[in-house]
């Protein structure tokens, strides 16, 4: 099935950003043999670090920040790249294939991976505000924990998969916590209605108060610091402490002059090539799913790993395209969700093993009678054991269009 | 080569077990990584190293 090694082997390959997919890409590179030079810069000076921990185990304080590292110091000079660690990329020449950074340096290779991930969008006008914070980096975490243990009342703002993990979070660690959002139920976008309902039940029954169904209008602040979170409908939620949750923006803002195609990620074709030479991986890429039939981009962890191999076969001479279940997981209370799949929120949903009322149960998900997610509720082994069912619905003809974009 | 898992860290997500089906399982009742076999034969080194290299939780490390 891969096509036979007609791209000659680069002699040199820079990856930018130095995060999950950056480091997946170096190690899965060197996994297949690849002998050249690699370079990877990355904004963050921090050695590479995994972000899902920080929302549950560094934010709860159960783990110290180092153990998000996600390798050691030993392990990370045995890969054998140069790791320029603490200088932002600023632009892209896609011809010369070179890429300037803050400091002044400019970096060449026959291949480019862009892996600049996302940062954390914030509301309009919250700028400025104390004790309103974001939560995508380790230092983000850090400053949450610490003015969480000084505060009483957390307002999280958003009803997302994050913003349902740090409300879990910041109400097991005693604090009285206020979700809000558009939507009527927590993660109802990524997990329909149903399931949906079920993580309001918990939320509730751990203390949280749901404030959903409803915009935020403005936060407001007293002498420089946050003292509510005001919505649409006029109520106002008391504060001492405000997160947001809103969603993640791809960090391609660096390639505004390159010329190569922007829109919601760096678009790539299946084979996550932006440009001759160029390729994308994780959060930032929004790269064409064959089987999907439309253009994607995946934002969690499993697929920064897989999508690197992936990227790092077609680099080594593999014609491939890149053909992901895309798969993510989530904790909140006593609660470990898996989801595998694109699950549309009016996709239909049936309990196909275990019970709700026995608090572990695997909900199939079906769109025009396809299979299209598989969910599990305290049952890991037996959702992945029902993974099949999506890829060989995938291997059947594309589906129909759907909102295409899977954020955690 | 030798396999260390670290339960702990295992957020159950299977990859392992995608990755080298003889090595690796989940518990039935949390899915939690279940080491089969802690000295593949070399045959399988190759799937072991794909295992860890995809566990998005770190939880599985490789002593040569
Ligand atoms: C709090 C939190 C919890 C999460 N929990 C889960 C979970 O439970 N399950 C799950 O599946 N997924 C989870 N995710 C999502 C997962 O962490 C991401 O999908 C993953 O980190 C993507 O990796 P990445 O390397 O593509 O991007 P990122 O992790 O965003 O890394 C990109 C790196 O590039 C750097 N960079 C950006 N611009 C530049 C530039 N111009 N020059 C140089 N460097 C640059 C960034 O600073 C960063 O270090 C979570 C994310 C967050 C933030
Ligand atoms: S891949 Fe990692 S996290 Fe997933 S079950 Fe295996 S060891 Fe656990």
């Amino acid at each position: 099935m891969s096509g036979a090694s007609v791209i000659a082997i680069p002699e040199r390959i820079l990856v930018v950003g130095a995060s999950a997919a950056g480091l997946a890409c170096v190690e899965a590179l060197r996994r297949q043999g690849y002998t050249g030079r690699i370079t990877v810069v990355g904004d963050e000076v921090h050695p590479p670090y995994d972000r899902p921990p920080l929302s549950k185990q560094i934010l709860s304080g159960v783990w110290p920040p180092e153990r998000s590292t996600l390798r050691s110091r030993e392990v990370l000079a045995g890969l054998d790249a140069e790791l320029v660690l603490g200088d932002a990329a600023v632009d892209l020449d896609v011809p010369g294939r070179a890429v300037r950074t803050t400091s002044g340096a400019t970096h060449t290779a026959q291949v480019i991976i862009v892996a600049t991930g996302a940062r954390a969008r914030s509301l309009p006008g919250s700028d400025g505000l104390e004790r309103v914070h974001r939560l995508r980096t380790l230092d983000h975490a850090l400053a949450l924990r610490t003015d969480l243990l000084a505060a009483q009342r957390v307002v999280v703002v958003g009803e997302g998969v994050l913003g349902s993990e740090i409300t879990a979070t910041a109400t097991q660690l005693g604090l009285h916590t206020t979700m809000t959002g558009p939507l009527t139920a927590p993660m109802a976008l990524q997990v329909g209605p149903m399931v949906s309902a079920l993580l309001a039940e918990r939320h509730r029954a751990h203390g949280v108060n749901l404030r959903l169904g409803i915009g935020v209008a403005a936060l407001e602040g007293e002498n420089g610091r946050v003292r509510s979170v005001r919505l649409l409908d006029g109520q106002e939620l008391a504060a001492d402490v405000v997160v947001e949750a809103v969603g993640a923006v791809p960090n391609t803002d660096w390639l505004q002059d390159s010329g190569l195609p922007l829109e919601n990620g760096l678009v790539c074709d299946s084979r996550c090539r932006a440009a001759e030479g160029i390729y994308a991986v994780g959060d930032v890429a929004r790269f064409r799913h064959e089987q999907l039939g439309r253009l994607v981009r995946l934002e969690n962890r499993t697929n920064a790993t897989e999508q690197a191999t992936a990227v790092a076969r077609v680099v080594l001479g593999h014609d491939e395209p890149y053909l992901p279940v895309p798969y993510f997981w989530s904790d909140q209370f006593d609660v470990k969700i898996q989801v595998y799949g694109m699950i549309a929120a009016d996709a239909e949903a049936e309990v196909v093993e275990g019970s709700v009322s026995a608090g572990r149960f695997v909900v199939r998900y079906h769109i025009d009678g396809r299979v299209a997610g598989v969910l599990g509720w305290n049952m890991p082994k037996q959702a992945r054991l029902r993974r099949q069912e999506i890829v060989d619905a995938l291997n059947q003809s594309p589906t129909r269009s759907r909102s295409e974009e899977v954020s955690r | 080569m030798k396999v260390v898992i670290d339960e702990e860290k295992c957020v159950a997500a299977g990859q392992c077990v995608a990755a080298a089906v003889d090595v690796f399982d989940q518990r039935d009742e949390d899915g939690v990584v279940v080491l089969l076999n802690a000295t593949p034969p070399a045959e399988l080194e190759d799937d072991v190293r794909q295992a860890a290299a995809v566990c998005p939780a770190l939880a599985i490390t490789i002593v040569d």
